[in-house]
């Protein structure tokens, strides 16, 4: 079986942000990036599948990153997958989420698979669209918010996390699978892991590799775009309300929610 | 020349860093108050390969480079001192010591058991009357049929009440650095006790006892490298076991800089942060500067021994810098932090009871002025002695300084000769 997990590169999430105003975009270079957190359980989720699969299973780490994204690529494949292919570009900057799901369904045509597992979401962008659109561009079914996965007979089934419980989801392979945090403890990477990450293939594939329609992608291809940004404003002093008669207090509130419309 | 560290060596320290944070820090002050020594967190550290970062990977171990290392015991270290040390005296001194002195059944029984973490390693040079002055050491090791019996005591052993295999010195021949030898000895041994467990101001998370020896014997080979000639490595493991040190105290530094940005950004008094005032925020620019000039001889020093090149006077300069500012700053930390640095609610007292020993083990800080001057001045007492015709002052104290700074081989396997 080929697992194939995307993967992101994201600003650690303890660092400051700052937006570049020329492109409106969120100044990268400056920053540290790690390995998505999210995606750290994707990565697990597939070494044990594919441990439990046997030798001719596969994990191949999929990312689309500048090419300094090699570090977190390397990462993965320290904690155990096979092989990573990595598709970088300039022109690929500006594409939206939409674009983006376009170009990894192209990668993923690209380089094949049986079962592909991602994050539920990263922590930049917090979108949480990409999976869904990817299967939709692949003609596959999305088996999101997994909180457990077991494959047999060719099918997978998962529990879909939700608010009040969990739902059993079943399907065919091939398909997409979205993890959630509780499905498992992602390993740390091992040094003999880090050590023969070096000698691991990661794969450079261009947009003329997977075949990427130019109208698809990048600032041109993307239908949403960035207008303009402002920073969060510090939340202002709240209303305080004194009363010596809590009655009267209560009724104070009560006047004020309903001024805002909020009751 | 550049300053940025390798792929592989980021890679070492953000995977020891992630772990250390997780699985370390939120025990540390736990383990610091009961003294409790966290056996199972080793077998963790051995599956992640750290236990065997130094050794080949013929027996099971990571081979790493020196800098890898030691970013790797400054990330346990930042955590949890005691973790630091222990981690630093498994695998920076003993397993090193194994690897390039020991005979290959040796190393077949023990480095592979020893990288898994199975098996923790201890290193014993001191004794009650032996310190700074290790070549006047007394403990004796006689040779008997085809083995040797081991007599004395020794003091202050790291690992020792867990460890299984002990890197011992002991007087073989006469008087002086030349008379003493190194041998590996099994804890299963007869007539080899662990002592008592000694009380610490810090680094209460390691372990430290005094070893006994009455008629223990010990196959021949269990000898470490050329009889008579165990100073020798005695001196070339402490000069990698100071990067060890250096690299602790470093860690100690840095987890000092991040408790006192945290809690000056926090604390508010007189209407303001507290990092708004100079005097705080003029001691965390200090403690950055300090951190930052320790890492950098600590990684020269570190890359040295990667080119193969001497560390003698190097690792004592590191680890001269890296301790003095640990135990200054962990002091300006607790102050940073005020009442709650004095409590045991903040980790900043437990950085201040750790820092201490740095700059005492593998060579007080006046020892390692010792080794850099004479680098820098030659040995200007014992010319002169010549000069006059003289013989040296004082056998005893001449013996040992000269002991401390005397030309050691680099750890290496063609150093056993």
């Amino acid at each position: 079986m080929k697992i194939v997990v995307t993967v992101k590169q994201v600003p650690d999430t303890n660092a400051e942000k700052a937006f570049d105003p020329a492109t409106k975009r969120l100044n990268r270079s400056a920053i540290e990036n790690v390995l998505n957190p999210f995606d750290e359980y994707a990565i697990e989720e597939a070494l044990r599948i594919k441990e439990a699969a046997g030798a001719d299973s596969t994990v191949t780490i999929l990312t689309m990153a500048p090419q300094k994204g090699v570090d977190i690529v390397r990462k993965a494949l320290g904690m155990g997958a096979d092989n990573a292919a990595m598709l970088s570009d300039e022109a690929i900057g500006g594409s939206d989420t939409m674009a983006t799901a376009y170009l990894i369904s192209q990668a993923l045509k690209h380089i094949g698979f049986d079962l592909i597992l991602t994050g539920t979401q990263s922590t930049d962008a917090i979108n949480s669209i990409v999976p869904a659109a990817v299967a939709e561009h692949l003609g596959i079914p999305a088996l999101t918010y997994a909180k457990k996965v077991t494959i047999a007979d060719g099918r997978v089934e998962i529990q879909r996390e939700t608010d009040a419980g969990y739902q059993r989801v079943s399907a065919p392979l091939p398909a997409l699978i979205s993890v959630t945090k509780s499905i498992n403890e992602p390993r740390y990477p091992t040094l003999k892991g880090i050590m023969g990450a070096k000698k691991k293939e990661i794969k450079a594939l261009s947009l003329a590799d997977i075949g990427a329609d130019a109208a698809r992608f990048g600032d041109a291809g993307s239908k949403t775009w960035v207008e303009s940004f402002t920073p969060v404003s510090a939340r202002g002093k709240g209303t305080v309300i004194q009363a010596q008669d809590p009655v009267e207090g209560a009724k104070q509130i009560l006047e004020f929610l309903i001024a805002k419309k909020v009751v | 020349m550049h300053f940025e560290l390798a792929e592989e060596q980021k890679a070492v320290r953000q995977m020891v860093a992630a772990f250390a944070q997780r699985e370390i820090q939120p025990n540390a002050g736990d383990w610091d108050r009961a003294h409790a020594f966290p056996l199972e967190l080793f077998a963790k550290l051995g599956q992640l390969g750290l236990m065997g970062m130094s050794v080949s990977d013929k027996y099971g171990g990571g081979a790493l480079d020196t800098i890898s290392t030691v970013l790797a015991i400054e990330e346990l270290s930042k955590a949890d001192a005691g973790i630091g040390v222990t981690v630093s005296v498994h695998a920076g001194l003993t397993t090193r010591i194994v690897e390039a002195f020991a005979s290959e059944e040796i190393k077949q029984k023990y480095l592979p058991k020893m990288c898994t973490g199975e098996w923790v390693g201890a290193f014993a040079l001191t004794e009650p009357e032996s310190g700074s002055d290790a070549a006047s050491l007394r403990m004796r090791a006689r040779s008997d049929g085809d083995g040797y019996v081991l007599d004395g005591t020794k003091q202050w052993v790291t690992n020792g009440g867990f460890a299984q295999a002990f890197v011992v010195f002991a007087r073989t021949g006469a008087a002086g650095s030349k008379g003493i030898s190194a041998f590996l000895v099994d804890r299963d041994t007869p007539g080899f006790t662990i002592g008592r467990v000694t009380d610490k101001l810090g680094i209460r998370s390691s372990n430290t006892v005094d070893l006994t020896f009455e008629d223990a014997r010990i196959p021949a080979a269990h000898l470490l490298g050329e009889q008579d000639a165990g100073y020798k490595i005695a001196l070339a493991s402490l000069g990698t076991g100071r990067l060890g040190i250096a690299a602790q105290a470093v860690g100690i530094l840095a987890a000092c800089l991040e408790t006192s940005q945290r809690y000056a950004r926090e604390r508010h008094q007189f209407g303001r942060a507290i990092g708004a005032f100079q005097a705080v925020s003029f001691k965390i620019a200090d403690m950055c500067v300090d951190l930052d000039a320790a890492r950098l001889l600590l990684y020269r020093a570190a890359w040295l021994r990667d080119q193969g090149m001497p560390v003698i006077e190097s690792s004592s300069k590191a680890k001269l810098f890296a301790s003095t500012a640990a135990r200054k700053h962990a002091a300006e930390c607790v102050q940073i932090l005020g009442g709650y640095g004095y409590t045991t609610e903040f980790p900043a007292e437990r950085y201040y009871r750790d820092a201490k020993i740095t700059e005492i083990y593998e060579g007080t800080s006046e020892v390692q002025r010792i080794v850099i001057a004479r680098e820098l001045l030659g040995r200007l007492e014992e010319r002169m002695q010549k000069q006059r015709g003289a013989q040296p002052m004082s056998g005893a104290v001449n013996n040992g300084l000269a002991g401390i700074v005397e030309p050691a081989a680099e750890l290496s396997p063609d150093a056993a000769g």
